[in-house]
Formats: C-alpha cells, structure tokens, sequence
C-alpha cells in the first residue's frame, strides 16, 4: 500500500519528466524543484491547514503551469538548439535558483499537511491500517494517466504533441506553431510535477532537499518503464514504489541498491525500457 | 500576380553560401521544374523558400507578401506546402494520424482537400490508414507525404525530387497526383533530376548549376536543347 501510494506521485513526477524529454529532447535536472515546488505552493495557499486542501488544489496546479510555461519562454527555449551540455547546466542552474528562491520564500524547514477532507479514517488491509488518503491518492494518479492518454491519443492537439517528438521541423512545415507547442507541453509537464507535489503533501513532509531524491527517482521510472510511453512509466512508478517499500521494510540499508539493479537489468536487456517501443524502422 | 517569386536570393548553411542571386517565378495554377543535377542547390532553393534554410540577402514573395522573415510555420498557414525529399513522415504515427497533423486550424485557404478526397483518390491508403507510418514501403511513404501536405490545401506546393529511388509503378502515381493538383489549380514548384518524368507536366523549366541559374524557359523550349541534358548530366 504505501507502495502504490509512492508509485503514484512518482508516476505524475516521471510522467512530466518524460513528456518533456521526448518532445524537446530536454533533460529537465530541475524537474523535482517543481515538484517540490507545487507542494510549497499548496502549502503556502493552506497555510498548512488541511481542510483548504481540495479547495487549492487547482490552484496550485495552475501555479505549476504558469511557472512551467514563463520558465520555457524565458530559459527552455534559448537552449532548445544548443548542445546538450548547455541545457544540462541550465536545468541545473533552475534546481539550484528554485531551491534558494524556495528558502527565501517558504523557509528551509520541513513542510507538511494533514489529511485531506474525505480521507481523514483510516482504511484495514488484511488487517493493517493505511492512511485512506493512499487510496485517494493512486486514484488521481490513475485519473491523470487516463486522461493524459486521452489527450494524447485522442485529440489533435495530443497528436502534434506525439508528433513533434519525431520530427519537429517536419511539423513545422505543415504549419503547426512549434514554439507554442513547446510552451504548452513545457507547461503540462510542470504541472504534472506540481500536482504530484502538491498531493504527496499530506504523506509526506516537503523540505527543499526533496528536489534532487524526486528528479533521480523520476529518471529511474522513465528508464526501466520507457521513455515516451504512459503506461510504461506507470509500470516503472508501480516497481520503483514497491521495491522501495519493500526494501526499506526487509533490508532498509540496501532500499536504495534494490532500484539500480532493476535499472540495470533492465538497461542490458531492454534498453527502450519495459513498456517502450524500439525506434520505428525507417526505409 | 506571381504565387511564389524568389528575387536574387543568396541562401546557405552558416557561413557557407549554396545559392546565388537566384530568381524565380511560380504563376497561378503553374507547374514548374527546378533542374539540376546532385548538390546543384534545388532542396537548399526549396527550404530557403519556406524559412528552413538561412537567407543571407534577396527576398521571398508569397502571392506579392514579402514573407523572407516570417516563421516557416507561418508561411505555410498562409498556403505554402513543402514535401521533403527524404519521406519524412512520422514513423509512429499511424497513416491516418499522419494526414490529420497536417489540418490546419484557422487557415481560410483552400482546396478543400479532406481525408475523404484524400481517400477517394488513393483507395490503397485508407486501407491501410492504421498502419504506423514507419511500416511502409518507401512508395507508400512517398505518397503519404504528398497526401500529407495536400491535407493543408497548400496554394503553392514545394516538391523535392518525389521521384527519387521509386519503383515505376509509384513514379506514375506520383505522376497522377501533379496532374490532379494541377487541375484543381495549385501551384508547384518542382525540383527534379529525372527530365523523362517531369516533361509532361512542367509548364516552365529552371535549370540549376553549382547554385546559379543557367537556363530558364517553356519546357517546350527546353526539350530541345540539348544543353539541358548536358546540365544534368544525361
Ligand atoms: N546542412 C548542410 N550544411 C552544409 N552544406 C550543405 C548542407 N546541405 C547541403 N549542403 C551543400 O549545399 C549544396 C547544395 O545541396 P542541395 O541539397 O541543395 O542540392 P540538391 O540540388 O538538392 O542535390 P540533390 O539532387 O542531391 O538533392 C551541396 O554542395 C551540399 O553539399
Ligand atoms: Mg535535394
């Protein structure tokens, strides 16, 4: 239970992460500032008082996304055809402003909220009591996948987004506003972090340091689910956050080990990762 | 009124110059073929015509609009289609997903070209419309990507080379698919090595060398000569 209940703010984390990846072919280092920011911004709107938490929910989504979409018009899109090391020190250069400007503006102690309204009792497992809220919380997550495929495979939009991962110049020429485009899939990929933040707040105590343990357990997820594939990332997210659990219950010095060997293994044999798809063959 | 003219375009990659005071015209409803042989400058003249190649000095009108610093995106919501010379359809996206990219939202123009048109005039294609654009043959990836860019009603269509590395058979198709465009009035600029497949459906021949203009005229003109061939190295 407290697995699934990590997969699945891992999975909104890794999610983002991967969409942007595969559209702009950005490595995002700073993708967990943002995560931890939405939970900062959650928390500043409550006032770290639960019963707002439904109520600003939205609000600190929608936080995320105009962050997320100000930092690609102002940063991303300066670095869009640079080589690799300068958005890699970018993305770095974010991690480490977002976590100052965040100890200035919200503190450098740890955060954290009580359990939402709706979710206050706990549930029995085979007899065990869980915070009911891992249940709230796997059904967002699972809310969010669905309709992330939906829009991806569904509507147009979701198409010129899958679209300009392959070939971005290509869609340029039939007239799709690219740069735009990027603005919007930048945006939607920091919201999801924002929003995995945010409702990973109520289990789980928010401080600055989290941004760096969040980014690389989101880049373990993409690489053994595969990038570019929802439901591989929602696989990863499911093993990462179990191995994890477990791990830390039967061996708790080697939780940590237990992932890079799944990481491992999966890179030797199925580089794409387990849900991915080798590149298309191209005549 | 000209669709598309280049006037005295200088175009090329970094510091290095390609094309060299070139120009050109496409008139309404035109078919015209861009000549010359490998490295001769056609796919760098056709990509500087919609803002993928750098333009250092000259410009490019767009139905007499000065377009030489609009956003390539731009330039083709205003009616300028590009097909690739090297098929770039999108390997993942199934065939269908492939033509729906290309609507284009917001533009007025057009043919009215739907996937329907599409369909009725490529039976084949429909058949296959959910098959990923990286499953098919170099043919019917050619194909896909002239359908492609005729889905956004395009009033003047860049082709490059479409013939290149075809069988017979899809070269007659691809043939059939000019004339259709023709017929139904758009313009098409079309670069091209392949003198057997473009003289009957040029109307007016430009001849490439080294990025400079040798010969221009009517293709009647122009069969004639034998300096052509000896352009192109026939
Ligand atoms: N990306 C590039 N960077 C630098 N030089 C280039 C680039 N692309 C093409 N060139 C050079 O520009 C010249 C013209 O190339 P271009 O592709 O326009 O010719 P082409 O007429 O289309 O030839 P082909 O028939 O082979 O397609 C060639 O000498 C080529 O080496
Ligand atoms: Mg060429």
């Amino acid at each position: 239970m407290t697995g699934l209940a990590s997969a699945a703010s891992l999975f909104l984390l890794a999610v983002g992460l991967s969409l942007i990846f595969g559209a702009l072919g950005i490595v995002n280092f700073a993708h967990g500032s943002f995560f931890a920011l939405g939970a900062y911004f959650l928390f500043a709107l409550t006032r770290g008082d639960a019963a707002g938490f439904w109520h600003y929910l939205p609000v600190a989504v929608a936080a995320s996304l105009v962050v997320g979409a100000v930092v690609e018009r102002v940063f991303m899109r300066r670095v869009l055809n640079r080589a690799e090391h300068y958005q890699i020190l970018l993305t770095y250069a974010l991690l480490l402003i977002i976590e100052d400007v965040s100890k200035i503006c919200f503190g450098a102690d740890y955060k954290s909220i009580g359990m939402p309204k709706g979710f206050e009792m706990p549930v029995f497992v085979l007899g065990i009591p869980f915070p009911s809220y891992y249940l709230g919380l796997v059904g967002l997550a699972a809310a969010a996948a669905l309709l992330l495929w939906l829009f991806l495979h569904r509507t147009r939009y979701g198409t010129l987004v899958r679209a300009v991962a392959q070939d971005r110049e290509m869609l340029e020429a039939l007239g799709v506003n690219v740069p735009l485009l990027f603005t919007v899939i930048f945006a939607l990929g920091i919201g999801l972090a924002g929003f995995g933040g945010a409702v990973s707040l109520p289990l789980q105590s928010i401080s600055t340091g989290v941004a760096v343990d969040a980014v690389i357990s989101a880049f373990i997820v993409v690489v053994v689910g595969g990038l570019g594939s929802i439901w591989g990332t929602l696989l990863g997210a499911i093993l990462i956050g179990e191995i994890q659990a477990f791990g830390a219950l039967v061996l708790p010095e080697f939780s940590i080990a237990f992932t890079y060997v799944l990481m491992a293994a999966v890179l030797l044999f199925r580089p794409w990762g387990l849900l991915g798809r080798p590149p298309a063959v191209r005549t | 009124m000209s669709m598309l003219a280049l006037e005295q375009l200088v175009a090329g990659y970094g510091p290095i110059r390609v094309v060299h005071n070139l120009s050109l015209t496409v008139g309404e409803g035109e078919v015209v073929a861009l000549l010359g042989r490998n490295g001769a400058g056609k796919t760098t003249t056709l990509k500087a015509a919609l803002g993928m190649v750098r333009v250092s000095s000259g410009r490019v009108l767009y139905r007499s609009r000065d377009v030489t610093r609009l956003a390539t995106h731009r330039r083709a919501m205003l009616g300028m289609g590009y097909v690739p010379d090297d098929r770039r359809i999108f390997p993942e996206l199934t065939v269908r997903e492939n033509l729906e990219v290309a609507i284009k939202r917001g533009s007025k123009n057009g043919r009215g070209w739907t996937s329907e048109r599409i369909y009725q005039l490529m039976p084949w294609l429909k058949e296959i419309q959910r098959r990923r654009g990286g499953f098919l043959s170099g043919g019917e990836q050619q194909m896909l990507t002239i359908a492609r860019t005729m889905m956004g009603n395009p009033e003047v269509l860049l082709l490059d080379e479409p013939t290149e590395g075809l069988a017979p058979h899809f070269v007659r198709l691809v043939s059939d698919l000019v004339k259709e465009l023709k017929s139904s009035g758009t313009a098409v600029l079309l670069a091209e090595q392949n003198l057997r497949f473009i003289t009957p459906l040029a109307d007016r021949v430009y001849v490439l060398e080294s990025g400079e203009l040798r010969l221009e005229g009517t293709m009647a003109a122009m069969a004639e000569k034998q300096e052509v061939r000896a352009l192109l190295a026939l």
